[in-house]
């Protein structure tokens, strides 16, 4: 059981933004001492973040650390945290990632440096939020808040076609995120009919609901969490948003902020809407499959670094959605498989995790030659491996990595959701696999034109290889990927009853 | 008995009497004052609302207390609503010192006007009958006519003037008109005698559906709801910006309070009558608002846009017709004002000699030049696009939730995805002060008054976002 008496989880959602706060505060001329102040809160954030690993109960699929207090008794909203098994790998991933953002912008930013990190840190703090948060209404307010600090991210700080690219995002997003609120409010309301009003995300679970209102709920669930995963064919922020971001930004937005759509469908579309999502999980099928292989194709021709790691980013989230969705088509047609169902699940969550970290890492990779460039065309490099063969040695790891290599954490969640596709239907799993040959094609290739063949010009020729800072960054993710890729038997455990407990509620109908 | 009956009415309207008292002596005091003293009429203005806020909350009421025979109603909703009004129109005051010192224009009878109007607003808040709601719209109306005609040699600020007094009267003249056809269905002008009226009358009387349509005309005007806002662009637009300010701040409340006595209190059993012109007029106001707002170059212009589309959302929460609707339309008005009084405030903060500040393009870069208040100005902007987790959000699902609750659903809907349509406008803004350059080099000026006051409204809009509860329970209490 857990021993932590103290709440956890609000420390590890207000230190960040305590720590942004003072960093504005401080202004860009403490900007030596700022930079100490973020990387020192986002690792002690880290390694507060640890200790729910550490003290997690593998036993349960309840939430675990709880906190509760009133937060806004006239809408009987709740400031309610907590963790399961979905929720606390993600949350660590979180506080993982967010140092390394510290550290690799750590000379690079020259522009604003405090407002910079002091983003970043705002912006960690509500994403550990929209992970613990228990409360529909608390987590909608995070949720959106989010978008807050990545808009100015990208605006401040990005390329040159930042301002189209940011306000896309928050556009894109804002507008598939507010047919939930109403969905959100609606489902309140039934709670009141039912007796005892409430936003708790549980309380929604339970409640019973038509089919027709379930279809209209699990429409506005898939208008939010569609977009921020993002699905075909609302992704088309996500390349824009992606060229533009500075590195930081891209990683964090791939590494965890399409997470959140992924988490999403766990966490909402599948539990509280089970039998609308049994209706409509061909039409998700059928776009995580096009996502899969469509969008690789797409990948296969970008002239840009970032827009090719963009779009590879949407083909592996198609397995997410594809690891979640099978659930009903293998309840369907191997009546009530609940080993397939798990396995599918299990998938999508490594999946996630996984491609947290190496989309991250790859856009570090990306990050690492723009700083010393100036060019993210793949037509400006060439024999990179001739002037920088560290990087390169990490550049080919987290390639391999990208496209499903065995021993890295990308293949355990791709060949999970596979052999659950496999359970489901061959054509599904047919297609799914589709994604080895692609997802390889498409990186190698980058790869290949990048990294290996002659020195291709001057640029390259006067490259300088990692230094110690962009070394740390690369190697922390390298292990990490390899790590979860040799053994991934922890993450597995921490999730298993929660999984099993969503595979047990999502088979239950609750016309 | 007879007085205490006397002396009671005299203690329900007693901030009605200190203000007007005070005027009177503003008034008399101003005349003898040369210009360099004209700051006593400014103090005492402040005191003024300092005092009747003193006397509100003495003479504040638990319960429903009527007055001069029915005429003039006391009650909690009111009190809130006044002390309100009173911090509002302090609020803009306080921003409006330095302009009104820079144009010339600060003159005893523009703070004598400001008072004038906010009885009106007070009378209309405590109106217990149609009369006396007619008689506060007027005090109100005129005072702001001669407002937005202040700066007497701007031929703009005169054309507006102009038109916001013949569409005024016209409007009034309709409510009026209205009025008189429910007088003389029901037989009473009382709002409570109206209600019962109305009842026996039968909600589908014609003559009665009929005096309705006049009355919602007159209120839409006044609220400046489409297809009745055709003046609202015009007067923000070319009123000095002090009075834009004053207008965007306590009269706001003063059409809520007109909505909620007439509609809710007076003709309550015509619910359903009212509640589907009113969807029309909210659902009109929302797309016209929110999709020209994005065509304007001038930010007053935008922000008038703006207005209308907030006042879409408003007439939501009213036309749900339960208390958790009229509750959450008081939560929207008083938020919808705390934010409109500190977006004119920016402008008033951008202003300086022979510039007024109120284009989009003056915003450009405004980060670079004062961090700290394009953050106030960034934090007002999310808000009043309703984004989380600023104030203007909480007032959006308290709408939403009145407007779902009634099974209105799709109303939720398309309110929504309109609220998506102004987040652009409002990102603009955000845009142009984060990220582009300055297109100038000049340095606020603004006093330290402003700067503070300001500083304290756009902290307000975050921390009631963070602690919603503080306004949404005052609401709760006095709308139960």
């Amino acid at each position: 059981m857990s021993t932590i008496t103290w709440p956890i989880l609000s420390v590890l959602i207000w230190l960040p933004i305590a720590g942004g706060v003072a960093m504005l505060a401080l202004g860009d001329r403490g900007i030596a001492l700022g930079r100490w102040i973020a990387l020192i809160t986002t690792a002690v954030t880290f390694g507060i973040s640890t200790l729910l690993w550490t003290n997690f109960d593998t036993t349960t699929a309840s939430m675990q650390f709880v906190e509760e207090r009133t937060w806004i008794p006239l809408f009987n909203s709740l400031y309610a945290l907590g963790v399961d098994g979905f929720a606390m790998p993600l949350i660590v991933l979180t506080a993982f990632i967010t140092p390394l953002v510290v550290i690799a912008g750590w000379t690079v930013i020259e522009k604003k440096p405090a407002q910079y990190y002091a983003a970043f840190l705002i912006l960690e703090g509500l994403m550990i939020g929209v992970f613990a948060a228990l409360d529909a209404m608390l987590f909608y307010v995070l949720w959106e808040a989010m978008l807050i600090p990545m808009f100015i991210i990208i605006g401040i700080w990005g390329g040159p076609r930042r301002v189209y690219a940011t306000i896309k995002f928050f556009l894109y997003t804002f507008l598939g995120s507010v047919l939930m609120l109403v969905s959100l409010i609606y489902m309140y309301l039934q709670t009141c009919d039912a007796g005892q009003c409430s936003y708790m995300i549980a309380d929604f679970q339970r409640l019973p609901l038509g089919l027709n209102e379930q279809l209209f709920i699990f429409v506005a669930f898939l208008a939010a969490f569609a977009v921020k995963v993002p699905m075909w064919p609302v992704h088309t922020w996500l390349p824009d948003a992606h060229v533009e971001a500075p590195t930081g930004g891209s990683v964090i937005l791939a590494a965890i902020m399409l997470k959140m759509g992924g988490y999403g469908f766990l966490r909402f579309s599948l539990p509280i809407t089970p039998d609308a999502s049994d209706t409509l999980d061909w039409l998700v099928i059928s776009l995580s499959l096009i996502a899969v292989v469509y969008i690789g194709f797409v990948a296969l021709v970008q002239q840009d670094m970032k827009k090719l790691i963009a779009y590879s980013s949407i083909a592996h989230m198609g397995f997410v959605t594809l690891g979640s969705f099978l659930t009903f088509e293998l309840m369907r047609v191997n009546s009530g498989d609940m080993t397939g169902a798990a396995m599918g699940i299990d998938g999508a969550m490594v999946q996630m995790i996984s491609h947290g970290l190496i989309s991250g890492a790859m856009f570090f990779c990306v990050g690492v030659l723009y700083d010393r460039v100036h060019s993210r065309e793949i037509s400006s490099y060439g024999g990179v491996v001739n002037t920088m063969p560290v990087f390169a040695a990490f550049m080919v790891l987290f390639a391999m990595a990208n496209s499903g290599l065995p021993a890295t954490s990308g293949f355990v969640g791709e060949f999970l959701v596979i052999l659950a596709s496999f359970r489901a239907d061959f054509w599904y799993a047919f297609l799914a696999g589709l994604t080895l040959i692609l997802g390889a094609a498409y990186t190698l290739w980058l790869v290949k034109r990048v990294v290996f063949g002659p020195v291709a010009n001057h640029h390259v020729a006067e490259l300088k290889d990692v230094n110690g800072r962009e070394l740390l960054v690369l190697g922390v993710l390298a292990i990490a990927v390899l790590g979860l890729g040799l053994w991934p038997a922890p993450l597995l455990d921490v999730m298993r009853p929660t999984v099993e407990n969503l595979v047990q509620q999502i088979t239950v109908s609750k016309l | 008995m007879q007085e205490v009956v006397t002396s009671f009415g005299m203690q329900a309207a007693a901030a009605e009497i200190f203000l007007l008292t005070a005027i009177c002596v503003i008034l008399l005091v101003d005349v003898f004052l040369s210009d360099s003293k004209r700051w006593i009429t400014y103090g005492l203005t402040l005191l003024t609302l300092a005092g009747s806020a003193f006397v509100t909350v003495k003479y504040a009421v638990d319960g429903r207390v009527t007055a001069f025979d029915g005429m003039f109603v006391a009650d909690p909703m009111g009190d809130v609503l006044k002390l309100f009004s009173y911090g509002t129109v302090a609020v803009s005051l306080l921003y409006s010192h330095d302009y009104l010192k820079r144009n010339g224009l600060f003159r005893g009878e523009f703070f004598i006007l400001a008072l004038v109007a906010l009885l009106g607003v007070m009378v209309m808040v405590s109106a217990g009958s149609l009369l006396t709601v007619y008689l506060g719209v007027e005090l109100l109306s005129l005072s702001l006519y001669a407002m937005v005609a202040f700066d007497r040699d701007s031929g703009v600020a005169a054309e507006s003037a102009m038109k916001y007094f013949v569409l005024g009267a016209i409007s009034s003249g309709a409510l009026l008109y209205g009025f008189s056809i429910l007088y003389g269905v029901t037989g009473t002008l009382q709002l409570d005698e109206l209600a019962v009226g109305v009842r026996e009358v039968g909600a589908g009387n014609l003559g009665l559906v009929f005096g309705l349509a006049f009355v919602i005309v007159g209120i839409a005007f006044k609220f400046g709801a489409v297809p009745f806002h055709m003046w609202v662009p015009d007067v923000y637009h070319g009123a000095p910006t002090p009075v834009t300010l004053f207008i965007g701040s306590a009269p706001k409340i003063a059409s809520f309070v007109l909505a909620i006595r007439v509609l809710a209190e007076g003709l309550d059993a015509m619910v359903a009558s009212w509640q589907n012109m009113l969807i029309a007029i909210s659902v009109a106001s929302m797309i016209v608002g929110n999709v020209v707002a994005i065509a304007q170059t001038n930010l007053k212009r935008m922000l008038a846009y703006s207005t209308i589309s907030h006042v879409g959302f408003i007439l939501l929460g009213i036309l749900a017709g339960t208390n958790d609707g009229y509750r959450a339309a008081m939560f929207y008005t008083l938020t919808y004002v705390i934010m409109a009084v500190g977006s004119f405030g920016m402008i008033l903060l951008l202003s300086r000699e022979g510039f007024e500040g109120d284009q989009l393009e003056d915003f450009k870069g405004l980060q670079r030049k004062s961090p700290w208040f394009a953050a106030m100005m960034m934090m007002l902007m999310f808000s009043t696009a309703g984004v989380p987790p600023f104030v203007g959000f909480w007032a959006k699902i308290a709408v939403l939730g009145a407007v779902v609750d009634v099974g209105l659903v799709w109303l939720a809907a398309v309110s929504v995805l309109l609220s998506v349509v102004a987040a652009f406008y409002y990102l603009r803004i955000i845009k142009l002060m984060y990220f582009d350059e300055p297109s100038d080099t000049y340095a606020i000026q603004a006093d330290g008054t402003l700067r503070t006051v300001l500083s304290a409204n756009g902290l307000a809009v975050l921390a009631l976002g963070i602690f919603p509860s503080v306004l949404l329970d005052l609401c709760a209490r006095v709308l139960p």
